[in-house]
């Protein structure tokens, strides 16, 4: 995802640089004065404090904004906590919505826009949220203290309320208006560790009891304005095609039906609502112009891969002479793997709400990169950023889906808002949904990934050295990202986990092969660890086996630098009993592997089914996120990520039959089900280090973990995904 | 053509062609957004509502088969059952991005009317045709047992 602009910000000054450059070039003409409405309407209010991330109400309410989407991975509680802890209020008080567009008050500090991905929310707001909290609670003793002609310092806060020890009290929303006319603090304590009393505890999720009934209008899915059309669009059969002929005449006389449009992306068939779009978009008959499509089938995209793979490819990492330690190996171990494209399939479709009245422009959606979004929308109406409001809204998971380096879901919604508008037609919300079957053959996947590896042992089995080839699509390349992140014509996405392993190894030489397909691709839960830590961990994995040591002992000597990722694999093999005998049937396997700056562990002990298929009946997982901000958040993410992982690599890839693709919704798409979720054991490493990511460590070690354990049983590490391709699924 | 229908506990008269499906009714023209749609295909759940107590797919459910029939949905679940349920799924915080739990609550509800102490066994027969992507399932299961220990207690 975006981490490659930003890495961790103190170290990488070239990543950072980068970063830098991408505020300036893409977000530069966003860093006006653009308003915040809520906070207008509140300040004017007079009884109410209004500050960008924090609102207190004469109600004794309080409000976080999150600058960041919540798309299930919990991170509105997370800065609600900051704010809660920082500002000592009650937990009741606090509730969350999401903060207005508007890149200059807040941007991920990480991106220099605003967005979120990369696992980065909880990192890059554990300083500013903690201080936004203190600074409203400094100014509400600021404004106790004067009402009450006390020392400030003598004024004590708990749960939300201000008290002296005359006895003089108040709640927080009885101070507030006072609080909004004090100074704004320059400096602010933030509470050491030990004065915690939120960060670290496991706070209840602030969304839990309005997802248990309905969650009423929270996703975009959801909205509904009078008089609003819906929009469902006939897309094409295969990427690259164009509309050549529409007959829309069956469509536009199915009742309910207003409108057929043809966009870029396909015909859209506006609707008084989503059934009858539906209707209509099936009723269309369109010819569509395959000269620029992608026409093959996955057989032949997987022949070009290891076609690629074959041959020497762009010089991306290295050290040592890889070529000079391999050819005194006394023995080569070389391994092809090959690996699927993937379809992120949230739970909520992708859909879009647009108001437009030729003058300024609103959107309804779960927006990932609302910087992006609103300047890419605008672009498309001919609207400056500032007139192009988002409400981004709760999303229904998003597992990287709806973080749109090309906005593509914003263009499409624009540009059917403006052929409307064009034809004379009064302004009026247009909501575009997108079918099951859009969101599973729509593109935008994990891409295609050929890895090759040879490694080079000694007579004895140590390693010498390990040569490693990656051919696929960059999910860089070719898009508004390439001229920041890619150097040299490598794309780190396609590498990470692999370039960066703490692994020892002697001589080491990376190559590349960026290949080209109309074929959209993207980030996908973990981005290149999806794949590069199944290669890394099972290739670790068979060597230890070749040199005759316990896998977990072969790792722990190669990661002898590297404390917290050799941390948290002893903590997993202690708490998982590693070496310890098994049942009769059962095998385990383990894998580690860091990204997002987070280090996960995990053991996974599998049973095979009578039908050969594997099931995995139990997961013990350690990692270290550094500063546990909510331990219960952390694990519900872990066990989130090692299910749609564990989902992917048992049975889901998207192929191809001359360039259409061959499934459509979940009975060809198997998502993972309850019947296929293991236990799940989540240890925390406590840790004082600054909190890194959890949305995404959890997913890129089952694959591996789950392999090896099947190699435990058979002594066969399996090198193609997904699982169901070799029967084991 | 108007279908009647009790919805949740209201008696309803719906002017509609019998043949959409019931998912688009509660959500498009009445407004009753809390049921989801997820796939259109009953492969998912998520737009799982009651049908005369029995859980069914509102995507594969048309208006015209709902005639004469008492719907429940997720705003309207209001048995003890719902109310373990709901206690249990906040008490665990079972739910993420929150997208597929109103189908998750209408098939657990429905479970524990007709279980009350479900095994896992029957957990996996009641829940597996409801998708999770964000795979809360471990605390699915968890809060099942739960909410069952709770209706007990
Ligand atoms: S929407 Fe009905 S089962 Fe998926
Ligand atoms: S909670 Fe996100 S799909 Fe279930």
């Amino acid at each position: 995802m975006l981490h490659h602009l930003t890495q961790p910000i103190a170290a990488a000054a070239p990543s950072r640089r980068t970063f830098l450059k991408l505020t300036a070039g893409a977000a530069g003409g966003l860093l006006l004065a653009l308003r915040l409405p809520g906070q207008q309407a509140l300040a004017a209010a007079g009884d109410s404090f209004a500050q960008p991330f924090v609102h207190i109400r004469a109600d004794n309410t309080i409000l976080v904004l999150s600058k960041h989407l919540d798309k299930g991975q919990g991170i509105a509680t997370g800065l609600a906590t900051l704010v809660a802890e920082e500002l000592d209020a009650a937990w009741e008080q606090v509730s969350v919505e999401f903060a207005p567009a508007n890149a200059e008050l807040y941007k991920n500090l990480f991106f220099g826009m605003q967005g979120t991905g990369g696992s980065t929310a909880m990192a890059n707001s554990f300083q500013q949220y903690r201080q936004a909290g203190a600074t409203a609670r400094a100014m509400l003793v600021s404004a106790a203290a004067k009402a009450w002609s006390v020392p400030a310092a003598e004024i004590k806060v708990s749960a939300g309320t201000l008290s002296h020890a005359s006895g003089k009290t108040a709640t927080f929303g009885e101070m507030a208006g006072a609080a909004a006319a004090e100074a704004i603090p320059q400096d602010v304590t933030l509470k050491t560790p030990d004065q915690w009393v939120y960060i670290g505890k496991s706070f209840p999720r602030v969304d839990t009891k309005a997802k248990t009934r309905g969650a009423a209008g929270a996703y975009g899915m959801d909205q509904r304005f009078d008089n609003m059309l819906v929009a469902v669009l006939a897309r094409p059969p295969r990427f690259g095609s164009t509309v050549a002929t529409v007959d829309d005449a069956a469509a536009r006389a199915l009742p309910g039906v207003v409108d057929v449009i043809t966009v870029p992306s396909g015909v859209a068939v506006l609707a008084t609502g989503t059934w009858a779009a539906m209707q209509g978009r099936d009723a269309l008959t369109i010819t569509w112009d395959d000269s620029a499509a992608e026409m093959r089938s996955t057989d032949a995209m997987e022949a070009e891969l290891a076609d690629l793979v074959a041959k020497p490819g762009l010089k991306a990492h290295g050290h040592g002479d890889a070529a000079a330690a391999m050819a005194k190996a006394a023995r080569v171990i070389e391994a092809d793997y090959q690996f699927p494209y993937l379809a992120h399939a949230p739970m909520e479709p992708l859909d879009i709400t647009v108001l437009f009245d030729g003058s300024s422009a609103t959107f309804w959606t779960g927006s990932q990169f609302q910087t992006i979004d609103q300047m890419v929308a605008g672009q498309v109406l001919g609207l400056t950023p500032d007139k192009v409001a988002i409400n981004t809204l709760w999303a229904g998971g998003s597992f990287g889906r709806r973080a749109q380096p090309d906005s593509h879901y914003f263009v499409e919604a624009a540009l059917i808002a403006k052929t409307r508008l064009a034809a004379g037609h009064a302004p009026q919300h247009i909501k575009v949904v997108w079918t099951r079957e859009d969101d599973i053959r729509g593109g935008y996947y994990r891409p295609m990934m050929r890895h090759r590896v040879r490694a080079g042992l000694d007579a004895n089995g140590n390693l010498l050295a390990w040569e490693h080839r990656i051919a696929g699509k960059s999910i860089m390349i070719g898009t508004a990202m390439e001229a920041f992140v890619v150097k040299n014509g490598i794309d780190e996405t396609m590498v990470e986990g692999v370039s960066n392993t703490t692994y020892a190894l002697p001589a080491f030489a990376l190559e590349v092969h960026a290949t080209k397909t109309p074929i959209p691709v993207l980030w996908w839960r973990s981005v290149g660890h999806t794949h590069t830590a199944y290669v890394m961990e099972t290739m670790i994995d068979r060597l230890a086996k070749e040199a005759g040591q316990d896998p977990v002992a072969y790792r722990e000597t190669l990661l002898k630098d590297d404390p917290r990722k050799l941390g948290v694999l002893k903590l997993a093999a202690e708490k998982a009993g590693w070496g310890a005998a098994l049942p009769e049937g059962r095998y385990r396997g383990v894998a580690v592997h860091t990204s997002f700056n987070s280090h996960v562990a995990e053991i996974a002990e599998i049973s095979f089914r009578e039908d050969g298929t594997v099931k995995v009946e139990k997961v013990v997982c350690a990692v270290d996120c550094g500063i546990p901000v909510n331990p219960d958040a952390i694990r519900a993410q872990v066990e989130g990520a090692i299910g749609y992982g564990l989902g992917a690599i048992l049975r889901n890839e998207i192929t191809f039959t001359d360039g259409e693709v061959d499934q459509a919704n979940f009975d060809t798409y198997q998502p993972l089900r309850m019947t296929d979720m293991p236990l799940i054991e989540v240890h925390i490493v406590a840790s004082a280090e600054a909190p890194t990511g959890i949305g995404e460590p959890g997913t890129p070690p089952i694959g591996p973990a789950v392999a090896n354990a099947i190699a435990a049983a058979k002594g066969e590490w399996a090198a193609t995904l997904p699982l169901s391709r070799s029967g084991l699924a | 053509m108007a279908t009647s229908l009790t919805l949740n506990g209201e008696a309803r008269v719906i002017d509609a062609d019998p043949q959409t499906p019931l998912l688009w009714i509660l959500r498009d023209t009445l407004g009753l957004t809390g049921t989801k749609f997820g796939c259109g295909v009953a492969q998912c759940g998520a737009c799982t509502v009651h049908l005369d107590g029995t859980p069914v797919r509102s995507c594969q459910t048309v208006l015209g088969d709902a005639e004469g029939a008492s719907i429940t949905t997720i705003e309207g679940i209001e048995s003890p059952a719902a109310a373990a349920i709901r206690a249990a799924w906040t008490e665990l915080d079972v739910p993420q991005c929150g997208y597929c739990q109103s189908g998750q609550i209408m098939a657990a509800t429905a479970l524990l009317t007709e279980t009350p102490k479900p095994t896992d066994a029957d957990i996996d027969a009641a829940m597996d045709g409801n998708v999770c992507r964000c795979a809360t399932y471990a605390r699915i299961r968890s809060a099942i047992h739960l909410a069952a220990e709770k209706m007990e207690g």
